[in-house]
Parts: C-alpha cells; structure tokens; sequence
C-alpha cells in the first residue's frame, strides 16, 4: 500500500513536472505580444487569415487572433465586448450600432461574390436565370429536370432528382448577401423567405456552419445546390452555376465582374450599402467589414487595433486579389482609415 | 436398450435446440456489431490520421485555409487542452476531494450528504453543452482581471464544473474503501481529525482517488461542447490564460465540416493525438489501481 | 459487511472529535460542510443562471413554447417542439438499436458462453467506446457512417417508400443516422451496468435452473432476465439521459435542417445542436432567452430520466444482492 502510495506521489510530480514544461512557453511569454481578438463573418475569413499571417511578419508586437463563427456571431460578440473587433458581411442595423455604448465604426475591407454551387455528376456550366434561383431557394422549382431550369440549359441531360438546397446553419452575412439579391429580383422570394442573415427557409435544406460547412455539404451531397463566397467554390473546385445580372448576361464571377458591380455602388458616410441587384457586373456581390469600436480601455490596445486596420486597408488590400476578393476603392478606404486614425481611443 | 435408458440419452427436442442455436447466433451477431463500430472508428482513425502524423504537427500553427505546401499542425491546440484540462483540474480536484472527504468522513448518512451526492449525481447528467452556456454567461460575460471575453479561463471552468461530480463521487468511494480501524488507531495515537484526515485516510486512498481523477480527466480531455463558446479558439501560441484558446477538440469539429482536404486530414490527425491522450490517461488509471 | 456497519454506527455516537483539539476538529467539521454546501449552491446557481436568462422567453411564450414550430428568429417567433422532436426521435432509435444489442452483449460478457479469457477483454473493448471523445465519434459519422448507410437508406426508400418512416429520398445527414451514431456512444453505458447487473445474480439461481433441465439460453430468458430487469432498466434510461444531452456527434450527422418529419432519413435538428449553432451568435434578449429555455428544457429532460434512473435502480434494483 505504502509502495504505491509513493509510486503515485512520484507519477504526480512527474505529470506535474510534464505540464510545467509543455505550458513554460506561456508562463514566459505572458504580456509580451498586445492580443486583438476578432470574431465573425466566414466570407472573408481566408482573407483575414492571410492578413493575419502577413501583419505578424511585421508588427511580431502584436497578435490578432480572427475567428471565423459567422457574421450573427461577430455582431452578437461585438455588443456583448468581449472582442476587440468584429467581423460581418451584413452591415450592422443603427439598431444594433445603438447598443454599443463604446462606438463603433465600419470598416468595409474587401468585397466579393456569393455564388451558387451545385453537385450533379455530369453537368457542367449549369446557368440559373433570374426566375429560376430565386425559384429553386423558396421551393417553387423542386426537381432538376424542371422546365424552367432545362429551358436555360439546352443539351444539358438534367436528371430527374429533387433539388436539395444547403444553406447555413448559423447567422450568415453570405446568407444576407444572398437573400439580398433574391429579394430583389423576386418578388416570390422577397414574400416567402425574406431578407436576413438567418431568414426562415421553407425547402427544409440541409445547414452547414460557416461558408466552410456550406462547401463540404455541397461537395459531399449529390443532387444539392448551395451558396457560398467565390473562394470557397473555387479553392474547391466546386460547380459553379452561372447567373444572369440586371442585363440578362450570364456570368460566373471574376475579380472584373464583381469590380464593375461595386463600381456602381456609392459608398455613404458611414459605408454601410445594401445594394441588392447592381446595374452592372456580377449581380450577387456584397462587401465586409470589420467593425472598431472607438473606445478601448486600453491605450495600447488601441494603438495595435490602428496599425491593423491601418494594414488592412493599405498594404493588405494588396493581397485581396490572390484570394478573389476585390479592393476597397481607394478613396473609400482612406476616408475609413482617416476616421479610424482620429476616432478611435 | 430399456426405455429408462432411452429417455436418459434423449436429445432435446428440436425447437429447444434451434433456440438455443438461434440465440447463441444473435447473441454473436450483436457482439460482433459492438466491436465492428469500435474497430472501425478506431481503424479510421489510424489509417487516416496516422500517415499525417510529423513532427511539425506538434511544433507547427495550423496554416491559413487553402495553402498547401507549408507547415501546418496544431502545437497550440495541444497546448491549449493540456492548460485548460490543467487549471480544470486544479479547480476542481482540491474541492471535489474536500467535498467527498464532507461526505465519508463527517455527513455520512446525514440530510446534507445525501442531498450532497444527490446533486452531485444530478450535476454528473448536466449536458455538457448546458454547462458551457453557463460559463458563457458567469466568466466570458464578466470582467475578471480587467479581460472581459473568451479564455482559456472560462473553458476551464466548464470543465471543472463537468470533472466536480466525478472526482466527488469517486474519491468518496475511494475513501469509503479505507478500513474503518485505520482511523481508530490514528485517533488512538492522538491524531487530531485533519491529522488523521489527511496523514492516514487520504493517503491510504490516493492511489483510487487518483485513478478518479485521471478519469475525469480523460472524459473532460475531449470535451467540445463546453469549450465552444467559452475558449473559442485561436490559430496562434497561447500567451495568455486570459485570451481565447485553442483545443484539439474544437478544432477537430471546425476541421470536419471543412471543405478542405488538408484541413480534414488535420482533424484526422488530432483525433489520433487526442485519442491517444485519452486513452492513455485511461490506461494510467486502470494501471495504478492494478498495482492495489 | 455486518460488522462494518456497526462500527460505522461507533463512529457516529462518538465520533473522531475530543482532546484539546476539539475546537480544530470541530472547525474542521465547519468547513467541509461549507465546502460541500457550495458544491450544491453550485447546481442552484448553474439553475438560476439559465432560469434568468431564459425567463424573457418564458414570459412571452409560455408552455405554448413547447407545442410551436415556429423558430424565426427574423420575427423574434420562437417554439420549441422541431428542437424537441428531433432530440427525442433520435434518442429512440438509439434506444431500439443498443438495448438489444447492449443487453447482448452484457449477457455475452457476463455469463459462461465464452471463455473467461475471451469476455473479460470483451467487456473492456465495448467499454473502451464510452472513451472515445464524442466529437471523434462525429468525425467518423460524417466520413465513414454516412457514406456507408447511404446504399442501406436509399434501399430502404426504394423498397419501403410506402411507409411514412423511410418516404423520403435521402441525402446523407439524416435522423436515422443521428439514432445510430447516438446508439453506438450509449452501447457501453448500457452494456456496462447491465452487465453488472447480471453479475450479482447469485450462480446458485443460475446452477438450480440449469440443473432441472434448463438449457443456457432457457435459464437466461427464464430466470436471469426477469430478476435483473429492473437493473436493466435503470441502464436504458441512464443511456437514455445521455442520448438526449449528446451534442457533438448528432450535430456533425444530423443535418441540422428545422424540420419534422415522419420520416426517418430526413435530417433533423436536436435542442443540443441548435444551442451550439445559434447560441454564439443570439442577440436579441428574446432569441437568447428561447436558446436558454431550451437548454431548460433539456436540463429538465435529463434531470428527469436520470431522477428516474436512480429511482428505478434504488427502489428495484440489485434486489438479489
């Protein structure tokens, strides 16, 4: 009994000694790097990913730390202050700006394109009209051979299988996106589902987390239809259905398709744009941002959180086209940095 | 041949032997189902994730989503399971033994014992998913240390609150265990209850007590639920407790609903890192009770 | 067992306290009792948490909470029951699928039909299962389970289509899957302690039976069964409370779609799931206030089924020990 007694004693001290050693580098490197905390959107999340690894190399001083839970997500924990800075691609309501007693301000970062993803072996380059998407997401079109769909796509062999639509299972600034743009061209759509970051579909579809979980489901689900942001669709090589714009085009998206979309698009003073269907360019693009607020407590804190929306919006923008996603217009982004340089303390 | 004889070396009737048959396959048959679920968990795991298994796994940040070709791992997720289980441990082990030494040693049959283990067994059914919504509203919610936000200080918590029942149930069986007479004499030699408490009881029973608490370490080791939004996660090296923390267990999940083929095979990967942890501490555990 | 009993009696008349140390002996005696106190104000207050939380929510829905559909978070309209649904179907076609199976394999593992080199590993490989960490258990559904019960789901369909239970197409992610996942995580639970169970019924019972004549089989059905029922059936519902509260693996495998369905290999959500998906991202005080009447409910569900369990087992259970 002793013995063992004794032979426990020593396998604690040497687990305790273990841990010790695997969390030393913690216990020296407390304090040392000013930690800025994000959570948000999915959409840009490849993109942020990329800054983050690119902003360490120069400011090693500072850490962000950027984590993808969908754009409902970012604004909850924006509100609620237990991030330094939020991500969203649905641009906060006044509603919820009014609950952040620090401030906020709106940075739009990159802009970039939704698009649909399909899975049916054998069929590619499939085009979806302004009818017939809108159609397919409220539950009006429920096979894929159906005429509406076979009309647009001749020689096509479309099987005769239910549509099973993928959206996201969490609150989706992709999602807003999206539904954005089906409101705008269907009525239909506008009345069954609605405009939101979580609206209430009536297909019964399938739910993934994040644009991630959108893609894997799409990948993994034959016979489905989703949606998510470009670089999902395209890092996976997914299908992508073609849809058509305001002047009946067909396009899929590119970095020049989606410029010339928000080339149409004003930017207001406090850079929020709702614009659901643009004259011009690929039809479902939509803008991120990262929401600051104006107050930290920190002073420190909110000197790292400028020189990172510093590097967002000048150097960073650099890197938005390797990942498809589009620059901020160049005076837009100096107005927003300007603000953030004077407001934020 | 008498007829005596007859009936002596009768066999059984066919039905009784076609029972016996039929139930021996079932039974089996439902046996064999058992270990083919665990087998093939167990066989997926290692074929998937064992050829992902490098070293940079372990010294390496998880890479950005989509680049292949540099080194990705997940050193801090490791890292981050082992502190939070770590400080878990420490919140609850010295209050879940003190708790079952109220039990064996000083309430016993008593009203509050009673209630005591009945809460304690009520505690151990919790959802661990409810727990972390606990957490989320008592520590992320608050403003502790001038933080106010996800760290590995509020997973930690879920998951104390998770390993309290069972380090209270356990050590209490643990103590129970402990002769009576043991004690008589302690008392007898002039030991004051915490003398004897600690000195004679406590010690005799640490080799089971700590068999309970590695177990619950090992059953806290892979929680997700509670950790998903209190520690969150974060793709750099934990520098702070007061900071949100990555685990192995979160990014399992994040990683398997990934469209990317790389990240898949990381989650592969982690579950064979993590599987080994737990079942390592399991086997630890049964080892030193074996020694008794 | 006798004697112990007596000298525990001892102990309690005239305890360990006395000498010049009563004093330290006594705060001793203090201060455990606080320490466990807290343990239980910790449940009370874990309660009160959530009960606050969710209580703008139960104030604006009421019982009427558990009977809507509704959940649209859009027009703050929240109910409980496609949540609530889903949890309790899975669990019982996890139930359908370990009972069986569980009670087999406590039989295997605890009677002489094998070898006692052979059923003592047996015993310790199912039990291995309840370590696997659940959301290893998930990552194996999505890769492995759904891809394999896909051709078994769609026959199903084919073949079965007329029954409401299999009368839609399938896609992968599915109800039934959710329930066989679910069955495989509560296998040990109920495996383990039936096991037990049948371990403490005396052999003497067991070598009379099959002394008159009983074959194995006919002494288990006849004889062992019917006396470790009740201990079984305190096993089924504490695998049963652990189906209802299990979130990881069901969210991976279930699809996570708001529906209810009369058929089984449509996807389905789970009170755990949703709690996981929306709870990070709640912001209106009604739309948190619903996750945490959910989880209400939940908790009342699993308090419930284990209340019973431990009844079930106390009152019945281990009567021939």
């Amino acid at each position: 009994m002793t013995l063992s007694a004794s032979v426990v004693r020593r396998a604690i001290t040497a687990s305790a000694v273990t841990a010790a050693i695997t969390l030393s580098p913690i216990l020296t490197a407390i304090a040392q790097a000013i930690p800025v905390n994000g959570a948000g959107a999915t959409f840009p999340a490849l993109l942020y990913e990329k800054y983050i690894a690119e902003f360490k190399k120069k400011n090693p001083d500072i850490t962000v730390n950027y984590q993808a839970i969908g754009s409902g997500g970012g604004i909850r924990q924006l509100i609620a202050g237990v991030v330094d800075f939020g991500g969203s691609d649905a641009a906060m309501t006044d509603e919820e700006m009014n609950k952040v007693s620090r401030g906020v301000i709106l940075v739009p970062t990159a802009g970039g394109a939704v698009t649909p993803v399909y899975n049916l072996p054998g069929v590619a380059n499939l085009k979806l009209s302004r009818q017939v998407l809108p159609e397919i997401f409220a539950g009006r079109i429920t096979k894929w051979n159906d005429p509406k769909i076979a009309q647009d796509n001749p020689g096509v062999n479309l099987p005769d299988s239910p549509i099973k639509s993928v959206v996201r299972a969490d609150g989706s600034g992709t999602t807003f996106i999206f539904t954005n743009h089906l409101s705008s061209i269907s009525p239909y759509f506008k009345g069954r589902v609605g405009v939101g970051t979580a609206p209430r579909w009536t297909t019964n579809p399938l739910k993934g987390r994040g644009n991630p979980g959108v893609a894997a489901l799409v990948q993994k689900t034959p016979g489905s239809v989703g949606y998510v942001e470009y670089s999902y669709a395209k890092k996976n090589n997914l299908a992508i259905a073609a849809v058509q714009n305001k002047k009946n085009e067909y396009l899929t998206p590119s970095i020049e398709n989606t410029n010339k979309a928000l080339s149409v698009i004003n930017f207001p003073a406090n850079f929020r744009v709702f614009e659901g269907d643009p004259s011009d360019g690929y039809p479902i693009t939509g803008l991120t941002w990262m929401m600051v607020y104006k107050k930290y407590d920190d002073p420190q804190k909110a000197d790292a959180v400028k020189k990172w929306v510093q590097y967002v919006l000048t150097e960073g923008q650099e890197v938005n086209a390797s990942l498809d996603f589009t620059r901020i217009p160049a005076d837009t982004a100096n107005r927003a940095l300007q603000q953030v340089q004077s407001e934020v303390k | 041949m008498t007829l005596f004889d007859r009936q002596l070396t009768k066999p059984l009737p066919l039905g009784r032997t076609l029972f016996s048959y039929g139930m021996n396959a079932i039974a089996a048959l439902s046996t064999a189902l058992a270990l083919l679920a665990l087998l093939s968990i167990l066989f997926e795991i290692f074929r998937q994730g064992l050829p992902g298994l490098k070293w940079e796994v372990f010294t390496s940040l998880p890479a950005p989503a989509g680049e292949t070709g540099v080194p990705s791992g997940f050193g801090n997720a490791i890292q981050g399971t082992v502190l939070m289980v770590a400080i878990a441990a420490l919140l609850s082990v010295p209050f879940g033994i003190l708790t079952a030494i109220y039990l064996s040693e000083v309430g016993k049959t008593s009203a509050t014992a009673t209630i005591v283990r009945f809460v304690m067994s009520i505690l151990s059914a919790v959802p661990s998913i409810v727990v972390g919504v606990f957490a989320y509203a008592v520590i992320v919610l608050a403003t502790l240390f001038n933080y106010k936000g996800f760290s590995a200080l509020a997973g930690a918590f879920a998951l104390a609150v998770i390993m309290l029942p069972i380090v209270v149930l356990s050590t209490e069986e643990a103590l129970k265990l402990v002769p009576q007479q043991q004690r008589f004499a302690s008392a007898a030699l002039g030991a004051n209850s915490i003398q004897t408490t600690f000195k004679v009881v406590l010690a005799s029973a640490l080799p089971s007590i700590t068999t309970g608490v590695l177990l619950a370490i090992a059953r806290v080791s892979g929680e997700t639920a509670p950790l998903l939004f209190t520690a969150l996660f974060s793709q750099s090296w934990i520098e702070n407790i007061l900071n949100p923390t990555p685990s192995l267990s979160v990014m399992i999940y994040n990683y398997s609903g990934s469209p990317f083929p790389e990240q898949i095979q990381l989650a592969w990967t982690a579950s064979v890192v993590l599987l080994g942890m737990v079942l390592l501490t399991n086997l630890l555990s049964r080892l030193i009770t074996r020694k008794r | 067992m006798n004697s112990s009993k007596a000298q525990s009696e001892v102990l309690k008349s005239e305890s360990i306290v006395g000498g010049d140390t009563a004093w330290l002996d006594l705060s001793f005696a203090w201060f455990l009792q606080i320490i466990a106190l807290a343990a239980i104000a910790l449940l009370f207050w874990m309660g009160s948490v959530i009960f606050k939380q969710a209580f703008p929510a139960i104030n604006t829905f009421g019982a009427a909470f558990l009977t809507s559909q509704d959940w649209d978070v859009n027009q703050l309209q929240f109910g409980a029951l496609t949540y609530l649904y889903g949890t309790v179907v899975s669990s019982a076609i996890a139930l359908l699928f370990a009972v069986p199976i569980g009670i087999f394999v406590a039989i295997v593992t605890s009677e002489k039909l094998l070898p006692a080199w052979v059923r003592s590993p047996l015993g310790f490989l199912v039990e291995l299962i309840a370590s696997i960490p659940s959301v290893i258990v998930g990552l194996w559904g999505i890769f492995v389970l759904i891809p394999i019960l896909k051709p078994i789901q769609l026959w199903l369909h084919n073949q079965f289509g007329w029954i409401p239970l299999f009368s839609t197409e399938t896609f992968g992610p599915s109800m039934l899957v959710a329930g066989v996942i679910l069955a495989i995580m509560i296998l040990p639970t109920i495996a383990a302690i039936s096991r037990d169970v049948m371990a403490s019924f005396p052999s003497d019972l067991r070598t009379a039976s099959m002394s008159l004549g009983a074959t194995r089989w006919e002494m288990i059905c006849t004889v062992l069964l019917p006396a470790s029922l009740s201990g079984i059936a305190g096993a089924v519902i504490l695998g049963l409370g652990r189906a209802l509260g299990e979130t990881m693996a069901v969210t991976m495998v279930i699809g996570n779609s708001d529906l209810i369905s009369a058929s089984l290999l449509d996807s389905g959500n789970t009170i755990p799931a949703i709690l996981a998906n929306q709870f990070p991202e709640a912001l209106d005080e009604l739309h948190i206030g619903a996750l945490m009447y959910l989880s209400l409910i939940l908790f009342a569900l699993t308090l419930a089924v284990n209340v019973l369990a431990m009844f079930i087992v106390k009152i019945f259970g281990f009567k021939h020990q």
